[in-house]
């Protein structure tokens, strides 16, 4: 049935009821914009300066833009390693520079990372050795980097689950005294996930200091958002759990920097968690092994290639003075050099001991594993008199 | 020695270890005001404050997840499920990340937590609240289970699991709860790792463990009448394992069977027979028999005594075990239909 306005004029006078009073609406605060937060254009030109958004200090974004050079060659040469057979598999996460190296400089040191396998830039971004963090890749074991030193979780696999351990770390920190920040990667299609929304739930009821940080480049592996959500946008997911949320241009580096910085400020000021959603593209297939073509189109990713977040954030240093040729070559010559000493070390051969299988399945061997243990120690001894 | 119910003295475990330890921390769904669908958990919240003892959104991913995350920051969660079929949300969070991270961090990170899960049936609990999950938990490295029979062994097995460098899924037998046995706290029985003898015997071994300890105490009671003097060992914690109390046990009996309340299919008692089978062959005098759960889901509380291992159905199987050397009787009766 519907009302026509007539109809309502008619019936007000019978059915007037006192007005309700107009509550505060209880969404405010934690409704992202209507539109992704840009600071700059895809071309590199300032947007008008926000009061309630301040941007980063040139020092940061003239950093910002050497990490995402780096990173981007970084990228590069992984994938490169993959086609030599030096790598399993890698998913790049290049044309997600702004969002690797935005989130990794919104945070202290000490404050913890939680990565999804996507986020190898983020990782050497955040200043672990790369030969560490390809160490799941090139299968010499699950974790390279020792977590406990670089404050970052293993990258992790099965989707979304890191979510709830952000919580339970940053609420283990809080609980402790310390001010620690928890910042959990992950993707558009993971965010179907049940352990996005416990994750999220966990952190608001116990006002966790955690980042959830959306790289929605668009698809998991084949399946597009719109298989994933009718959502106006994933960012609107946090207010159903009262966590504030917001959504950002994924490849404005500026952008990307301050949202995060004010996202990560709010967890650490005591105000629990946060929800980011950046709108971003993933220029590669899903990984090497993956074929985009059959999904996605390449008008698709040619539009994408205008929006490059490491020639925006150039365009725009360079516009403001802070960068010249000279800078850029410099920074250039670093991501080269980077890119070989990775390549060199990479071609050493690692050495894995089969022994070392079970030295930390617990805490001190089972019976069984010690059994297990000396059968695999005749086998390696069998096998070497055999080689002599 | 006092008398209490196994409840009582998880209860007391439990407290005794948040006073001994800050970092312990106490959470799960109705776990604090209420104190637990089964009470383990009363008066912690009211003793230790909500910041140790405290309810979680009902999201078991979420709670052991969270757990784990605690661990990470140098916490020592003790998480409950309401139920063992509600773990299940869980499981991924078990499998791959509270067993995995220590080994997956080559021993960087470590998660000592426990996950305490009533579980196994014999209470006419309705469907979902009666399963017997053990198997899933033993299959998955990484994880210790662990599942006491008596009410001193209840208190000291929890004391050690929270006490644990490593994730310890710790199983309470539903039906047990309410069993009163003589304690004196804080006991300290036989640490991980270990299986315990809780009835000599010289004629055949009954193995078992949790809700089938009793089950197998009564068994052997019973078949003195028949003229069988049986041993029965208490297997405690089914990872570790030990292969060393069973085996000693089955090498001077000669005889085993296997008594688990879990379905049989592919599950511990699968695993302690083919363990028995493997060291203990030329002391058997007959084949390693199961007395198990039926193969089904587990059934509607009227017909769960059907399902469930009892006294009759093991002393059906001890008289199985070839005592004078004739061909088990089921052979011989269907070679006399043919
Ligand atoms: C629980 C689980 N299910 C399925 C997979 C297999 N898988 C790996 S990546 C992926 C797509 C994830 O997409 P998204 O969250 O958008 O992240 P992106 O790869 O785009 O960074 C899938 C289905 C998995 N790793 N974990
Ligand atoms: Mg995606």
């Amino acid at each position: 049935m519907t009302t026509t306005p007539q109809a309502v004029r008619r019936a007000s006078p019978r059915t007037r009821r006192p007005a309700t009073p107009v509550a505060p609406d209880p969404t405010a605060g934690l409704l992202p914009q209507t539109a992704p937060v840009r600071l700059l254009d895809p071309d590199g030109t300032p947007l008008p300066p926000r009061a309630d958004l301040p941007a980063p200090p040139v020092e940061t974004l003239r950093e910002m833009y050497r990490r995402m050079v780096v990173g981007r060659r970084f990228d590069a040469q992984a994938t490169a390693l993959t086609k030599q057979g030096r790598l399993a598999v890698y998913p790049s996460s290049r044309g997600q520079e702004a969002c690797q190296v935005g989130a990794v400089l919104a945070l202290r040191d000490d404050d913890w990372v939680f990565p999804t396998y996507r986020e190898s830039m983020a990782l050497t971004a955040r200043g672990i050795d790369p030969v560490e963090v390809l160490t799941l890749l090139r299968g010499d074991w699950h974790c390279g980097y020792d977590p406990t030193v670089v404050h970052t979780a293993p990258q992790c696999t099965p989707l979304a689950t890191q979510c709830v351990h952000a919580a339970g770390l940053a609420y283990g920190e809080s609980y402790q005294g310390r001010d620690t920040v928890a910042l959990a990667f992950i993707g558009d299609g993971a965010t179907s996930e049940g352990d996005f929304h416990e994750g999220l739930n966990f952190a608001a009821v116990f006002k966790a200091p955690v980042v959830y940080f959306v790289q929605n480049n668009k698809y998991a592996i084949s399946v597009p958002l719109s298989r994933q959500t009718a959502a106006p946008s994933l960012a609107y997911k946090g207010v159903g759990y009262g966590v504030p949320s917001e959504q950002v241009d994924g490849n404005d580096p500026v952008a990307v920097l301050a949202v995060l910085t004010r996202a990560v400020a709010h967890a650490r000021a005591g105000h629990g968690p946060y929800l980011v959603e950046a709108h971003t593209y993933r220029m590669e297939a899903h990984t090497n092994a993956d074929d985009a073509s059959r999904y996605r189109d390449p008008d698709e990713v040619e539009a994408w290639r205008d929006r490059d977040p490491v020639a925006r954030l150039e365009a725009y240093l360079r516009s403001r003075g802070e960068l010249d040729d000279a800078a850029v070559a410099q920074i250039a010559a670093e991501a080269e050099a980077y890119a070989a000493d990775l390549r060199d070390r990479m071609h050493a051969q690692p050495t894995v001991d089969p022994l070392s299988l079970f030295e930390h399945v617990y805490a001190e061997p089972t019976p069984q594993l010690v059994e297990q243990r000396e059968m695999v120690r005749a086998e390696l001894a069998a096998d070497a008199e055999g080689d002599a | 020695m006092a008398t209490m119910t196994m409840a009582k003295a998880l209860n007391a475990a439990l407290a005794d270890a948040m006073l001994d330890d800050e970092r312990v921390l106490v959470f799960g769904e109705d776990v604090g005001q209420l104190g637990g669908v089964f009470r383990i958990t009363d008066g912690l919240q009211a003793r230790f404050g909500d910041k140790r003892c405290f309810d979680t959104p009902l999201a078991e991913a979420g709670i052991v997840g969270f757990a784990v995350g605690l661990a990470m920051s140098g916490l020592r969660p003790v998480v409950e499920m309401q139920f063992d079929a509600f773990a299940y949300p869980a499981f991924e969070q078990i499998a791959s990340h509270m067993a995995k991270l220590r080994n997956r961090t080559r021993g960087a990170l470590s998660v000592p937590m426990v996950i305490r899960v009533p579980y196994a049936g014999g209470i006419g609990g309705v469907e979902h609240h009666c399963d017997s999950s053990e198997a899933y938990y033993a299959h998955t490295p990484g994880l210790k289970v662990v599942t006491p029979a008596t009410v001193e062994d209840a208190y000291s097995l929890l004391r050690e699991a929270i006490a644990d460098p490593d994730p310890v899924v710790f199983l309470e037998p539903k039906k047990l709860y309410f069993a009163s046995g003589e304690a004196e706290l804080p006991a300290r029985t036989a640490p991980f790792g270990r299986a315990v003898v809780r009835r000599p015997g010289t004629d055949a071994t009954l193995v078992a463990y949790g809700p089938a300890v009793p089950v197998a105490l009564e068994a052997a009671e019973a078949a003195r009448e028949d003229g069988w003097d049986l041993e029965v060992v208490d297997v405690r914690t089914i990872v570790p394992f030990d292969d060393a109390t069973v085996t000693a046990s089955v090498r001077r009996t000669g005889r085993c069977v296997v008594i688990t309340e879990a379905q049989g299919f592919a599950g511990v008692g699968a695993e302690i027979a083919a363990r028995v089978q493997e060291r203990c062959f030329h002391a058997l005098h007959a084949p390693v028999l199961r007395v198990a759960g039926l193969d089904i889901p587990y059934p509607a509380p009227m017909l769960e005594h059907t399902h469930l291992p009892g006294v009759d159905r093991v002393l059906d199987t001890v008289a199985r075990l070839q005592w004078d050397d004739r061909p088990d009787p089921r052979w011989l009766a269907q070679g006399s239909a043919a």
